[in-house]
């Protein structure tokens, strides 16, 4: 429901990261969610073309990488692998965890960028061939 | 053609985080305790605030609450009643508040001034998805589940109540007729949310508010002695 809201947010941040790049193309973002960030991964990519559409960003592909919840397990004293969110209790010896250690994560891990220079080297090769990029 | 990986590993609600974290280093300082409430649209968090600002203001505690709705201003003037002070923030179809929001609604909101609160109630949108996303710099947040909406409402919403403090159940002077499943829904949140504190109430009747204002005062006696922040009572 709010994955619009997100999408704005990801062109803001990788727009400004995108200062200390100057003339950079965006290639691909590529994004970690967890399983608990409230986050609908096919609603972030049918958000994705309009909301990026006159940005830096446009026509960067988006590539998610969904983060499974991993708890602390008082009982076995170490972290454990949930299966999915739907009970919170430790995979092997069935007690309850509330110690949640990975699974609300929502970021930008890396961006892919075609920086300047080359994208004139590579237009002037394009145009040399008369291909039209 | 060659391309550049650059490493970012940014929040993607870094800004809002941020903001969060600097109101809740305000109410700190200031002493009030913040609790966000969120439930679906329908719960009955209005009647149940209501009831808690009725009923803390009789004991002298001095208490406001900060309203979001999409678009009318009706939830601000039923609380209003009680005689707190009220703010309606209107989100104009925004599915959630934010820090933000809440930031520029204290600034300028006249007669009040934190340090001259105990307690600060944020009534969310009604909405039991989106609002898990948005830190608003809250010490508690409250998820509360009505009798009418099925008792599989935590597993259907785990991030919701999985993210949440306390749990309460409304509206339980008709669970009867109802068919409500008391011993499914605690054993549901419990799933979710193992250890969390789980209150049944009526707005109604006023059943289950003692234990919900004795476990209010826990919580500010708490802040004020610094401890952090409530951890789940974990029962193996």
């Amino acid at each position: 429901m709010h994955e619009l809201s997100i999408v704005a947010s990801i062109v803001d941040s990788v727009t400004e990261s995108l200062e200390s790049y100057p003339g950079a193309r965006v290639e691909e973002v590529r994004l970690r969610v967890g399983a608990l960030a409230s986050v609908v991964v096919e609603s972030l990519e049918f958000c994705w073309g309009i909301a990026t559409d006159g940005t830096p960003l446009a026509g960067a592909r988006l590539l998610v990488k969904t983060v499974p919840v991993v708890m602390h397990c008082a009982a076995c004293d170490g972290d454990v692998e949930l299966d999915g969110v739907q009970s919170f209790r430790c995979p092997r010896c069935n007690a309850p965890c509330s110690d949640l250690r990975q699974g609300r994560e929502l970021e930008i891990e890396a961006i892919e960028i075609e920086e300047a220079d080359q994208i004139e080297e590579s237009t002037a090769v394009s145009k040399q061939n008369g291909v039209r990029r | 053609m060659t391309t550049r990986i650059v490493e970012l590993r940014k929040g993607i609600l870094k800004k809002n985080d941020e903001l969060a974290a600097g109101l809740r280093s305000r109410y700190g300082a200031a002493g009030v305790l913040v609790l966000n409430l969120v439930s679906s649209p329908g719960t009955g968090k209005t009647a149940f605030l209501e009831r808690t600002l009725r009923d803390l203001r009789t004991k002298g505690i001095r208490v406001a609450a900060l309203v979001g709705d999409l678009e009318t201003d009706n939830d601000a003037r039923r609380l209003a009643a009680s005689g707190a002070p009220v703010r309606q923030i209107n989100t104009h179809g925004i599915c959630h508040l934010d820090a933000e929001m809440i930031d520029r609604h204290l600034a300028g909101w006249e007669g009040v001034e934190l340090a001259g609160l105990d307690y600060l109630f944020i009534e969310n949108v009604g909405n039991l998805v989106c609002p898990s996303s948005y830190d608003l710099g809250e010490r508690i947040r409250v998820a509360l589940l009505s009798v009418t909406e099925g008792e599989d409402k935590p597993l259907k919403y785990p991030t919701l109540f999985n993210s949440a403090d306390a749990a309460v159940i409304t509206k339980m002077d008709i669970a009867e007729p109802c068919g409500f499943d008391r011993d499914l829904a605690v054993h549901n949140i419990n799933e979710i949310r193992p250890g969390i504190r789980i209150f049944e109430t009526s707005s109604k009747t006023g059943a289950g508010m003692e234990e919900w204002l004795a476990y209010l005062g826990e919580q500010r006696r708490a802040l004020e002695n610094n401890d952090s922040a409530p951890p789940a009572e974990l029962v193996l």
